[in-house]
């Protein structure tokens, strides 16, 4: 074993004190324009939300147990499979990964002091916490109960509270706009003069194309939902049949929004999955400049794929066909990097520990999630499959096993940086083992009872489905304590773990230049050049159970 | 000519191109792999009997075996890439996990020949699925030219269905073998009309007239449902649809339409209650719903919501079937449509005559 | 760069390296909100195309009530305020405070030039009952009385109220659409606008016009109009919806204008450094190329 360098000065004094300490109260934090801050934030109000739409959707498992009533009223199950996707869609996964882990670590990544427009940044914390409550308030006013997606007319014409939950949803949405514009930017302006694009980190290029798709997308959704407001309070007609307008137009204007929408959710996971498998192997990613492309090929593309939600609406023949053999060319940009990642681990040195279990859980999970796809992109299976059980578990598989799992990988990933502390080992791979598991007990059986024909947002069911639904929610159940083992897990570490070393790990990427958690300013200077991938020059320390860079002579 | 060159010019540009080749090769091969009997033809084949299998229900139109196909083509696609990755990432997890004495060895971190067949391969595939899927749609969804025509009508939360001569039932009856022509149309809010045994699907939207056709190969009776949401009782919105042998038909149609004058009065008006779908709101057997308990309501006082009291005499139902707004029992939403212009004198004659026998 | 804070500018925030990595990044987030306007805004365009191509009918008919005179005036109002903008933009470059001043002042002058204009044309909009969906509600008017057109676009008269009792001597048959009925026989008395009220289903139907409807028309008489079609207030809608958010940017635009207009009262801007006057005259500059694009969609129909 070589001797290990001097250690490196991370100039802890000029940087300022560990940023978790540089100024107490309340108020210097819900003021705070320190980008770690306002992830921790975003961090603890999106996981709230995580775990209340997972409470709705307990309840709306429960309810699912037996056939006609269980324990609810139809009419309340609709409301709690409506709050169920407009919590966990809006104020959970779309912030997700971005205002979480974006805010926290783009800085970090790109060796800055914080990004383009910290006060923005904070304005957008804001409009989330403001839209949240908004949407909570909502449940109390009758709550909604069309389904997230608030198709015309129903939505125009029920008597629950659709305006004030759209309203939330737009709300919602500038503060996604401005996350993505916050970072565009900061890309952009705030590389070191030695980082050119192709030297960034994979995470930055996903971030990138992600912030793309939030300033281009969302605002039509803005639009959206305004219009869907005015047809509410002024009966301005423009999707009601009687008065020349056209109820399926709502839907091209909501999906144009909300399949990119989709993209906002995987392409961040995509990038932590890049992060990950590459760090845990212990080897450079395998084809970075065709996963940098596929990126911004899933973000343009998945621009042009919304009609493939409506095949069944009506929509001619012609359109049908187009939107179906677009949507099949952005599946192979995806299938691109799992071949890539799975190059990335070939010879490597695999560590099972827990963010590598939870991102191989990402590839097992998200592999059956896209390869469902194929069934729905296909225009003659669409049709039979559309609007069923199917079409429930392939986005679950896709959004839950997908993105939420490389979420919490993330999460496990980065939390010694943020936080400085270690957490356990045993049950983060405990917690890994009962999700991957249990989500398969979950959704498996809603393939095959969407096949067989079990129609979705179905209070009551026909009885040869029972075995299928109880199935499905004693998985539910599990995937809960899941969950909740993450969250304990996490939590527990703040009062009982290690401290953790600057880079416990041995990424290469420039987040692990400075201590954990970092300081106030980041950085004191620019850090000089490393090949994001490039794990050679790191070697483990002993005494403090970390990473080290060694200069390149002893390399 | 010579061989070789009569193959490059003639017989081989004639068969790549051929699709309907392709399309018959990977229906042999969905079939040689799943347990799946498969004719030849250019229609969609019509299967010998056949049970549902795990993944799907019976198939019992013309469209569904072609759907079948596809799906398990797709499917054990799926399988062994599915497999193939996973089995890849357990084989590399073990073989090169961290251990004592291991350590990672530098490999290529591109290949460009590597790279481009796992675009290539997957993007040839995804061209066939799109393809096949693409023209199994667009014979599903050209309706033939002749065919019994038949109108669906979708309100909430019931299913209606004309008939050529007028007749209107609750149920979709069909002969099998013919090609059955719907036009769907909705009087309220977007829902969709779904049989999952026919593989077929089409929304049902206010406003406009969609077309939709299928030919039921097997006698019996499939389920329908509504499968786009549309409030309270969606998931109660079902609907049967009857399929008679090709002779029986027409004699069924004959008959049925003819309920009122050979049926008794009250058995006509059961006949009329369940057709006209008023069992999704109103209960015969004292149970609470979208809408009060029929039985018994004949004679009773009612509590209206004004505070008024009524006694439910002739008139009384024959202005709540008419002009349901008029007057609302207490504790109810007033969501009942009205029937005016829908139902005709005798059959509101016969639904009287039903409710007062229901005790 | 330390923490330092010596020999730098008071504006440079902490996280840049120099003034001029600041300025590019804040025009370059400028720049990007503006996309996000006109994604925006192209949804009504994209609902706009779709209705029209539907119903021509209604907007060539509709779009006559639009007065072109007000419209184009409004527009000359807003290319000048993007020019005196635009001078405020060069003056502060230049570093001239009082010419910053005024060219701010002269783009706010006729911002609200602008907004006071589109008063006048919602609230005669608002007298004629001309409103978007179901409080579409056309006031029945004499032919005789206040229909007469206004060449010069002024303000409409003030009494609009239907005591006048004259019928129309040329009642227009309308096709009132299916179902609908004259309200009332051409000899009766006109009844109280608000006493109208349209027929509702569970999707309400759409009201049609009233029979015997003389139409008010700007520079037009009311014969050359033809028969008014069904779903006239879809045209409305859509007038409403577009003006009325553009009408709200403007509002914002004055907004921020006011607010770098007391900043540079204030003297906060130098030559090197009058990044906000610069992003506002962006802003502003969008603003009125989205009302370029509005008003001869909406008033320039042939």
């Amino acid at each position: 074993m070589t001797e290990l360098a001097q250690k490196p000065t991370i100039a802890h004094d000029d940087a300022g004190p560990n940023y978790l300490k540089a100024g107490s109260g309340a108020l210097s934090w819900l003021f705070t324009l320190d980008h770690k801050r306002i992830g921790i934030m975003y961090m603890i109000g999106v996981s709230a939300s995580f775990f209340l739409g997972g409470i709705i959707a307990l309840l709306v498992r429960t309810e699912l147990l037996t056939p006609g009533k269980t324990f609810v009223e139809a009419d309340t199950y609709n409301q709690l499979f409506t709050l169920h996707g407009v919590i966990m869609v809006f104020l959970f996964i779309i912030p997700s990964i971005p205002a979480i882990l974006g805010n926290f670590v783009l800085p970090l990544m790109l060796g800055a002091k914080d990004v383009a427009f910290p006060r923005m940044n904070l304005a957008s914390f804001w409009f989330w916490l403001f839209g949240g409550v908004l949407a909570l308030a909502s449940m109390h006013m009758g709550a909604v109960d069309t389904g997230w997606t608030f198709y015309t007319p129903y939505s125009t014409t029920t008597n629950t509270s659709v305006t004030v939950t759209t309203l939330a949803a737009f709300i919602l949405g500038f503060s996604s706009i401005f996350t993505g514009l916050n970072f565009i930017v900061t890309i952009h302006k705030l590389r070191p003069k030695w980082m050119g694009w192709f030297d960034m980190p994979l995470f930055l290029w996903s971030i990138y194309a992600t912030a793309v798709i939030q300033i281009l997308a969302t605002p039509v959704l803005g639009i959206t939902l305004m219009l869907l407001i005015a047809e509410r309070t002024l009966g301005v007609g423009i999707f009601d049949p009687a008065m020349g307008g056209d109820p399926v137009l709502y839907q091209h204007f909501f999906w144009f929004y909300s399949h990119p929408a989709v993209y906002i959710m995987i392409l961040p996971a995509m990038g932590i999955i890049s992060e990950l498998i590459s760090v845990h192997s212990r080897k450079t990613i395998f084809g970075y400049t065709l996963i940098a492309y596929s990126s911004i090929a899933i973000a343009m593309f998945g621009f042009l794929v919304w009609g493939h939600h409506m095949f069944t609406s009506g929509q001619s023949g012609l359109m049908n066909m187009i939107f179906s053999a677009l949507t099949f060319t952005v599946s192979i940009p995806s299938a691109i990097k799992v071949f890539n990642w799975l190059a990335t681990m070939y010879k490597g040195e695999i560590r099972l520990n827990t963010p590598m279990l939870f991102a191989l859980g990402f590839i097992f999970l998200f592999g059956i999630g896209g390869l469902t796809g194929l069934f729905l992109g296909a225009l003659a299976t669409d049709i039979h499959l559309h609007d069923t059980y199917f079409v429930v578990s392939h986005f679950h598989y896709v959004m839950e096993g997908g993105t939420v799992m490389a979420f919490v990988a993330g999460m496990f990933h980065w939390w010694p940086k943020m936080t400085g502390r270690m957490y356990s080992e045993t049950w983060g791979r405990i917690s890994a083992l009962i999700i991957v598991v249990s989500f398969n007990l979950t959704f498996f059986p809603q393939f095959v009872m969407g096949s067989q024909g079990m129609p979705r947002r179905y209070y009551n069911y026909l009885e040869q489905f029972t075995g299928y639904h109880q199935m499905s929610t004693v998985g539910a159940y599990l995937l809960g304590l899941g969950f909740l083992i993450v969250a304990v897990t996490l939590v527990a570490s703040l009062f009982t773990g290690k401290r953790a070393p600057a880079n416990p790990w041995g990424g290469a990427t420039l987040e692990w230049a400075c201590a954990s958690p970092p300081p106030h300013h980041n950085f004191a200077k620019t850090p000089d050049y490393r090949a994001p991938y490039d794990f050679s020059a790191l070697r483990h320390d002993a005494e403090d159970g970390g990473y080290r860079s060694v200069p390149s002579e002893e390399v | 000519m010579s061989l070789p060159s009569t193959i490059i010019s003639d017989w081989l540009p004639g068969t790549l191109l051929d699709t309907d080749l392709w399309m018959s090769m990977c229906r042999q091969a969905a079939g040689l792999v799943g347990t799946i009997d498969i004719g030849q033809g250019g229609l969609w084949p019509t299967l010998a009997q056949f049970d549902g299998s795990f993944w799907m229900p019976v198939r019992a139109s013309t469209a569904a075996g072609g759907v079948d196909d596809l799906f398990y083509f797709i499917f054990w696609l799926s399988f062994v890439f599915f497999f193939g990755i996973v089995g890849v990432m357990v084989l590399f997890v073990f073989r090169y996990r961290e251990r004592p004495g291991h350590q990672a060895e530098e490999t290529a971190t591109h290949s460009t020949a590597l790279e481009v067949t796992w675009s290539v391969v997957p993007l040839v595939l995804v061209i066939i699925i799109f393809w096949w899927g693409f023209q199994g749609f667009m014979e599903m969804s050209v309706p033939p030219s002749e065919g019994r025509e038949i109108l669906v009508t979708a309100e909430k939360w019931k299913f209606t269905f004309t008939y050529p001569n007028g007749y209107v039932d609750g149920d979709l009856h069909v002969p099998q073998g013919e090609n059955i022509l719907l036009t769907l149309n909705s009087l309220d809010v977007i829902h969709s009309f779904y049989v999952p045994a026919f593989r077929l699907k089409r929304d049902v939207v206010p406003g406009r007239y969609h077309k939709a056709w299928f030919n039921a190969t097997e006698v019996g009776e499939y389920q329908a449902y509504c499968a786009e949401y549309c409030g309270t009782a969606h998931s109660d919105m079902l609907a049967r649809v009857i399929v008679h042998p090709a002779g029986e038909y027409d004699a069924w149609l004959r008959e049925a339409s003819d309920f009122i004058s050979t049926l008794p009065p009250a058995e006509a008006g059961a006949k009329v209650f369940s057709i006209r779908g008023c069992p999704a709101c109103h209960s015969v057997k004292s149970e609470s719903n979208v809408g009060p308990a029929l039985d018994g309501l004949f004679g009773r006082t009612e509590h209206l919501e004004d505070g008024v009291d009524i006694l439910a005499d002739e008139n009384y139902l024959r202005e709540s079937i008419l002009e349901p707004m008029a007057k609302v029992v207490g504790g109810y939403e007033p969501v009942m449509p009205t029937f005016q212009g829908r139902l005709s004198e005798d059959e509101v004659t016969v639904l009287i005559a039903y409710l007062k026998s229901l005790e | 760069m330390s923490g330092n804070d010596q020999g730098h500018p008071p504006e440079l925030a902490h996280h840049f390296d120099s003034m001029e990595e600041q300025h590019e990044s804040s025009k370059q987030g400028m720049w990007l909100f503006l996309a996000t306007e006109i994604l925006l805004f192209g949804g009504l365009f994209c609902a706009y195309a779709v209705y029209r191509s539907l119903h021509p009918e209604v907007f060539i008919y509709a779009h006559q009530y639009l007065d072109k005179v007000l419209g184009g005036i409004n527009t000359v109002v807003l290319i000048t305020s993007s020019l005196t903008m635009a001078l405020a933009v060069r003056a502060a470059q230049l570093g001239k405070r009082k010419h910053l001043v005024i060219f701010l002042a002269l783009t706010l002058l006729g911002a609200c030039g602008f907004l006071g204009i589109k008063y006048v044309e919602y609230s005669h909009k608002w007298h004629l009952g001309l409103l978007p969906g179901i409080h579409y509600d056309p006031v029945e008017d004499s032919h005789a009385t206040e229909s007469r057109a206004h060449p010069d676009g002024g303000e409409p008269p003030q009494d609009s109220s239907p005591t006048v009792t004259e019928a129309p001597e040329h009642a227009i048959e309308l096709d009132v659409g299916a179902g609908l009925t004259p309200a009332r026989a051409a000899d009766q008395p006109l009844p109280e606008p608000e006493q109208y009220t349209a027929p509702t289903s569970e999707l309400t139907a759409a009201p049609a016009g009233p029979a015997g409807l003389a139409v008010e028309a700007y520079g037009n008489d009311a014969h050359d109009l033809g028969p008014e079609p069904r779903l006239v207030q879809l045209f409305f809608s859509i007038y409403f919806l577009m003006t009325g958010l553009h009408g709200i940017h403007v509002l914002a635009g004055m907004a921020v204008i006011s607010w770098v207009l007391v900043r540079s009262a204030k003297g906060h801007f130098r030559p090197d450094y009058y990044t906000p006057v610069e992003n506002v005259g962006l802003y502003w500059h969008i603003v009125d190329l989205i009302w370029i694009f509005l008003f001869p969609l909406l008033y320039l129909i042939h």
